[in-house]
C-alpha cells in the first residue's frame, strides 16, 4: 500500500456542458441587429460567431443605378452617427475625379462639421459603452449634448441624423450668421460635460473594473485585422489618416493623435479603446477651435457646384478618417452620370472582425464590453 | 496590501463623487419638455426650427412649370410630374412672370417614400418645390401621405386636354395641308426637276 | 418582552374583544402598507430617476403623473399571462408567489412603531434573515422553469451573489446582535432610544468611551448597507437581471400580473432591507431629538421616513453607478466585505469585553 496514486486534477479537464446563446439579432446591446452565436462554458465565452447582413440593403449595387448625387442620401444611411465623416470621402473622390478645387470657406466648414461629427460619434460610443456597463444617467448626458451638435447641423443642412450636406463642390448650404458663437459655444459645453463624464463613468472605479484588462486587442494582431480608428489607437498606434495622410486641410491644425498606453490595465484593452475616444473629443475640440479661427466667413459655398457631374472615365480610390475608423471608397467611373462600381470600406465590418480574436476566454458579460469598445453601427456593417 | 486598501478606498471615492453629481443633476433643470403640451419651438432657450430644415414638402403649382427637374432628381422616384402642353396664350403667367409653357394636370409625391435628402430643392428653376418647417405631419393611413399638389381639377384637365387636342389637330390638320399643298406642289413640279447652278450655303 | 406594553394587537383586543379581528388588522396593515409603499416607491424611482437624468418623467397620468404608477399596476393586471410552451408550468407559477410571500413574510417582524409590530418574536433578526434567503428559491425556480438560457444565467447568478453576500450581512447583523444582546428588533430598537448618539451608527448607548468604535459602526454600516444592496438586486449589484446582458434575467420570460409580482417583490425587499438598516444603525422608531416628538404614533413617522431615506439612497445609487461583474461581484463580498466585516466584529468583541 505504499503508493499513492496522484490524481491530476485541472479545472479544463472537467467535462461540462457547453450552451450555445443566440444573442441578438433583439438584445438590449448588440447595438442594432447584430447577432451573435455565442458558445458558453458556464459563464465563459469559448466562441463568437458574429452573424451579419440583418441591415443589408445593397448599397453597393443600388448605387451603381443612381447619379453621382443622388448616392450622397445613401451615404449617410451607410454609418448614420455621423453622416458628415461619411459623406466627405465619396465627395471628396469625386472631387478629385473631375478636377474641382473646392473653396476655402467650403474646406474649413468641411471640417469643423467632420469633427463637430467626430464629437458627436464619440460621445455616442461612450453612452452605450456606459450603457453596456449598466450607467444609465453618462446615457443621457451626452444625449443632451449631442442634441446641441445637431441643432447646429440643423441649421446648416437642415437634416438632424441625415444631412446630405457635402456636396461634390461645395456644400448644401452656407452656415448661418453666428455660426462661429453657435460652434464655440458648443466646444465650451463638450468640455464640461467631458468632465462630469470622467468623474461620473470612465474614472469610476466600478467601471475601471469592468474594462480594464478586459478584450485585449494586441498591435500586431490590430494591423492583421486591419482594425483602424480607436480600435487600433487604443492599441498603441498611432495611425491617424488626418496625421498619416492629410487631405483637405488638416495639415494645417495642431492636434495629437492620441493612443492607448494601459492606463490602468494592459495596452489595447477595453479602457483604452475608450478612453482614446474620450481624449480624441478633446481634440477635435482643438481642431475646431483653431478651424473658427482661422476661418472665412465671406465666400460662396456653393459656387464651384458643378451642373452635370459626369466625372471622366478613370477610377479612384479615397480614404478619410470616420470616427470609428478608415472610411474608404472605391469608385469606378465610366464616364456617364452614374458611377460603373462603388465599393465602400466599411470601418465597422472591419473592426467587427476582430471581435472572435478578442472575446474568447472572457467572462459573457465582457463579451458584452468588448463589443461596445469596438463601436460598431449595423447599418455600415451590413450596408 | 497597500493596493488592497487603496482600491477599497478609491472604490467607495468614486462612488461618492458619482452621487455627488447626480445630486446636483437632481436639482437642475429639466432638458426635456412636454412636447405636445409644450411646443419645443417655444422653449426658453430661444432656440427655433432653422428656416431650412428638411421636413414636409410644399409645392408651389402656380410656379410649377413641369420642367421634371425635381422628379428627375430624386433617389426614391417619389415624385411623378405629368404635363400638358399649352395651348398658346392660353395660360396666365406663372407666379414669378414667366411664360407658361406647360400645364402639370397631377404632381403626385408619395411622402412615405421620402428621405428628406433634399436633392429635388435643388433642381428646380422657380423655387416653386420647397421644404418647410412643419414637422407634425403623421398619418393615420398611408394614403394621407400621398400628396397631390396639382390644383387643377377634373374638368379643367378635360378641357385643357381637349383644347390641346383641338389645337394639336389644327395643327395637324394645318400641318398635313400645308403638307399637301406642298406635296401638290412637289408633284406639280415632280416631272420638271428644277435645275440651276448648285447652291452652296456658307 | 418584559416590560409589557399595550401593542396594537392588544390593544384591538380590548376594544373588540375578538382575537380573529385583531390578528385580521394586523395582518393586513402591512400588507395595505406594501401595497401604498410600492407605488409611491415606483413613482420615486420614475420621478427620481428623470430628475438626475434632466428628464420631466411621467407626466401624462394626474398632474405631473402621479398617478402613473396605478396606471403601470393596471396594465400589468390587463396583460395576457404567457407561460411558455417549454416551461415547467407549476414551478414557473409559483416562482413569482414565493417571490412575493418571501418578500412580504419579512414584514411580520418589522417594528413600525414601539406598539405595532405584527409579531414580536424574540428571533425577529434571525427571522428576517431567512425570509430573505428563501427570496433565493423564487429566484432559482423561476430562472430554472422559464426554461429560457437566459433566466437560467440570470437565475445561477443570483444563487452565488444572494448566498454570498449573505455572509458579510449576517457577521453584520450578529456584530449588532452582540452589541444590543438581543435578536428582538424591538429591543434592538429601544435599546437606541434618547438622542441620536445612542443609535448604534454611533456606537450604541454608552460612555464617552464608544467614541473608540465608531469607525467600526460606520463601516458595519458600509457593508450592510452594500450587501443589501447585493440582496434585492439593485446595482450595482443587479447582474442577475442587468439588462444589457442577460435581457431581464429570471423574469425575461415573465408577464403581466407574475412579472408584477417579481416587480413588487423587488420594491418589498427593498423597503426590507431599508428598514433593517433604519432599525440596526438609526434608531428604528426613536425620535432622534430626544423626547421631542417621540411616542407610539410619531415612531411610524420616523421609522417609515427613516427607511424611505434608505429607499432613496438604494434609488440614487441605482442611477449613478455602473454594475460589476459576476465575478468581481464575489471577489468584493469574498475578499473585501467577508474579511473586514469579521474584523469589526472581533473589534466589537473586544470592546465589550474591556468595557
Ligand atoms: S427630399 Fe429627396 S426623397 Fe424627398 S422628394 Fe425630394 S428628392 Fe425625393
Ligand atoms: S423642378 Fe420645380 S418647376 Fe420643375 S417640376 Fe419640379 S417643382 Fe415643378
Amino acid at each position: 500500500m505504499g503508493e499513492t496514486k496522484k490524481v491530476e486534477f485541472e479545472y479544463s479537464q472537467i467535462d461540462s456542458e457547453r450552451m450555445r446563446l443566440n444573442v441578438g439579432p433583439q438584445h438590449p446591446s448588440t447595438h442594432g441587429v447584430l447577432r451573435l452565436e455565442v458558445e458558453l462554458d458556464g459563464e465563459i465565452v469559448t466562441e463568437v460567431i458574429p452573424h451579419i447582413g440583418y441591415l443589408h440593403r445593397c448599397f453597393e449595387k443600388h448605387c451603381e443605378k443612381m447619379t453621382y448625387p443622388q448616392v450622397i442620401p445613401y451615404i449617410d444611411r451607410m454609418d448614420y452617427i455621423c453622416a458628415m465623416n461619411n459623406e466627405w470621402p465619396y465627395v471628396m473622390g469625386i472631387e478629385k475625379l473631375m478636377g474641382i478645387e473646392v473653396p476655402e470657406k467650403v474646406e474649413y466648414i468641411r471640417v469643423i462639421f467632420a469633427e463637430l461629427n467626430r464629437i458627436a460619434n464619440h460621445q455616442i460610443a461612450i453612452a452605450t459603452f456606459g450603457l453596456d456597463a449598466g450607467a444609465f444617467t453618462p446615457f443621457l448626458y451626452l444625449f443632451r449634448d449631442r442634441e446641441f451638435i445637431l441643432s447646429i447641423f440643423e441649421k446648416a443642412s437642415g437634416g438632424r441624423l441625415l444631412y446630405n450636406y457635402y456636396w461634390v463642390g461645395g456644400l448644401a448650404a452656407d452656415v448661418h450668421k453666428e455660426f462661429k458663437e453657435d460652434v464655440l459655444s458648443i466646444v465650451k459645453q463638450v468640455r464640461e460635460t467631458n468632465k462630469e463624464i470622467a468623474d461620473l463613468l470612465l474614472y469610476n472605479k466600478i467601471f475601471i473594473e469592468r474594462v480594464a484588462n478586459v478584450g485585449i486587442l494586441p498591435a500586431d494582431v490590430a494591423i492583421s485585422y486591419g482594425c483602424s480608428g480607436p480600435v487600433a489607437r487604443g492599441s498603441g498606434l498611432a495611425f491617424d489618416l488626418r496625421k498619416d495622410a492629410p487631405y483637405s486641410i488638416y495639415d494645417r491644425f495642431d492636434f495629437d493623435v492620441v493612443t492607448g498606453h494601459g492606463e490602468v490595465g494592459t495596452v489595447g484593452d477595453c479602457f483604452d479603446r475608450n478612453i482614446v475616444r474620450f481624449h480624441e473629443m478633446e481634440q477635435s475640440c482643438r481642431i475646431i477651435e483653431q478651424a473658427i479661427e482661422q476661418m472665412p466667413m465671406d465666400g460662396d459655398v456653393r459656387e464651384k457646384l458643378p451642373k452635370k457631374i459626369r466625372p471622366p472615365k478613370g477610377e479612384i480610390y479615397t480614404k478619410a478618417e470616420n470616427p470609428k475608423g478608415e472610411l474608404g471608397f472605391y469608385i469606378v467611373s465610366n464616364g456617364t452620370d452614374k458611377p460603373e462600381r462603388i465599393k465602400s470600406r466599411g470601418t465597422s465590418f472591419v473592426n467587427l472582425s476582430v471581435l472572435p480574436e478578442i472575446s474568447k476566454g472572457y467572462l459573457f458579460a465582457d463579451l458584452i464590453m468588448i463589443l461596445g469598445s469596438v463601436d460598431i453601427v449595423l447599418g455600415e456593417v451590413d450596408r | 496590501m497597500k493596493k488592497y486598501i487603496n482600491n477599497i478606498w478609491l472604490g467607495i471615492y468614486t462612488v461618492l463623487v458619482g452621487m455627488k453629481i447626480t445630486i446636483i443633476h437632481l436639482f437642475a433643470k429639466n432638458v426635456t419638455v412636454q412636447y405636445p403640451n409644450k411646443h419645443p419651438l417655444e422653449k426658453a432657450s430661444g432656440d427655433k426650427m432653422p428656416m431650412n430644415a428638411r421636413n414636409r414638402i410644399f409645392v408651389d403649382m402656380d410656379l410649377c412649370n413641369g420642367c421634371n427637374g425635381c422628379a428627375r432628381a430624386c433617389p426614391v422616384n417619389c415624385i411623378t410630374v405629368q404635363t400638358l402642353k399649352v395651348v398658346p396664350g392660353d395660360a396666365p403667367p406663372l407666379k414669378n412672370g414667366e411664360k407658361r409653357g406647360l400645364w402639370v394636370p397631377s404632381y403626385t409625391l408619395d411622402f412615405a417614400k421620402c428621405c428628406f435628402c433634399g436633392l429635388c430643392i435643388d433642381p428646380c428653376p422657380t423655387e416653386a418645390i420647397k421644404m418647410t418647417t412643419e414637422f407634425e405631419y403623421s398619418a393615420y393611413d398611408r394614403k394621407d401621405l400621398f400628396y397631390k399638389f396639382s390644383t387643377m381639377t377634373d374638368e379643367e384637365i378635360q378641357q385643357k386636354k381637349e383644347l390641346l387636342a383641338n389645337f394639336q389637330a389644327e395643327k395637324a390638320k394645318k400641318e398635313a395641308e400645308a403638307k399637301k399643298a406642298a406635296d401638290a406642289a412637289k408633284a406639280a413640279e415632280a416631272p420638271k426637276p428644277e435645275t440651276g447652278e448648285l447652291k452652296i450655303d456658307n | 418582552m418584559e416590560q409589557q406594553i399595550l401593542t396594537l394587537y392588544d390593544w384591538i383586543v380590548k376594544l373588540s374583544s375578538s382575537n380573529l379581528i385583531a390578528l385580521i388588522v394586523v395582518i393586513t396593515l402591512p400588507l395595505v402598507f406594501l401595497m401604498v409603499y410600492a407605488l409611491v416607491a415606483i413613482l420615486g424611482e420614475l420621478k427620481i430617476s428623470a430628475f438626475i437624468q434632466e428628464r420631466l418623467g411621467p407626466m401624462r397620468t394626474g398632474p405631473w403623473g402621479i398617478i402613473q404608477p396605478v396606471a403601470e399596476v393596471v396594465k400589468l393586471l390587463q396583460k395576457e399571462d404567457i407561460t411558455p410552451d417549454a416551461a415547467n408550468k407549476p414551478l414557473f407559477n409559483m416562482a413569482p408567489f414565493l417571490m412575493f410571500t418571501a418578500a412580504y413574510a419579512g414584514f411580520a417582524v418589522i417594528p413600525f412603531s414601539s406598539h405595532f409590530v405584527p409579531a414580536g418574536i424574540n428571533l425577529g433578526l434571525f427571522y428576517i434573515f431567512a425570509m430573505g434567503s428563501l427570496a433565493v428559491i423564487g429566484l432559482v425556480m423561476g430562472g430554472w422553469a422559464s426554461n429560457n438560457k437566459y433566466s437560467l444565467l440570470g437565475a445561477l447568478r443570483s444563487v452565488a451573489q444572494i448566498i454570498s453576500y449573505e455572509i458579510p450581512a449576517a457577521i453584520v447583523i450578529l456584530t449588532i446582535v452582540v452589541l444590543a444582546s438581543s435578536m428582538n428588533l424591538q429591543v434592538i430598537n429601544a435599546n437606541q432610544g434618547g438622542w441620536f448618539w445612542n443609535w448604534y451608527l454611533f456606537g450604541g448607548p454608552g460612555t464617552a468611551w464608544k467614541l473608540i468604535i465608531i469607525p467600526v459602526t460606520f463601516s458595519m454600516f458600509l457593508l450592510y448597507l452594500v450587501a443589501s444592496l447585493a440582496e434585492t438586486n439593485r446595482t450595482p449589484f443587479d447582474i442577475p437581471e442587468g439588462e444589457s446582458e442577460l435581457v431581464a434575467g429570471y423574469h425575461t420570460e415573465y408577464s403581466g400580473m407574475k412579472f408584477a409580482m417579481f416587480f413588487f417583490a423587488e420594491y418589498a425587499n427593498m423597503f426590507v432591507v431599508a428598514a433593517l438598516i433604519s432599525i440596526l444603525f438609526f434608531g428604528g422608531w426613536n425620535s432622534p431629538f430626544g423626547d421631542f416628538m417621540n411616542g407610539p404614533i410619531w415612531g411610524v413617522f420616523w421609522f417609515i421616513s427613516k427607511s424611505f431615506v434608505f429607499v432613496f439612497v438604494q434609488i440614487w445609487l441605482r442611477w449613478t453607478l455602473p454594475r460589476l461583474r459576476v465575478d468581481q461581484l464575489m471577489g468584493v463580498t469574498w475578499k473585501v466585505m467577508t474579511p473586514i466585516a469579521f474584523i469589526c466584529f472581533f473589534a466589537i468583541g473586544l470592546w465589550l469585553m474591556f468595557n
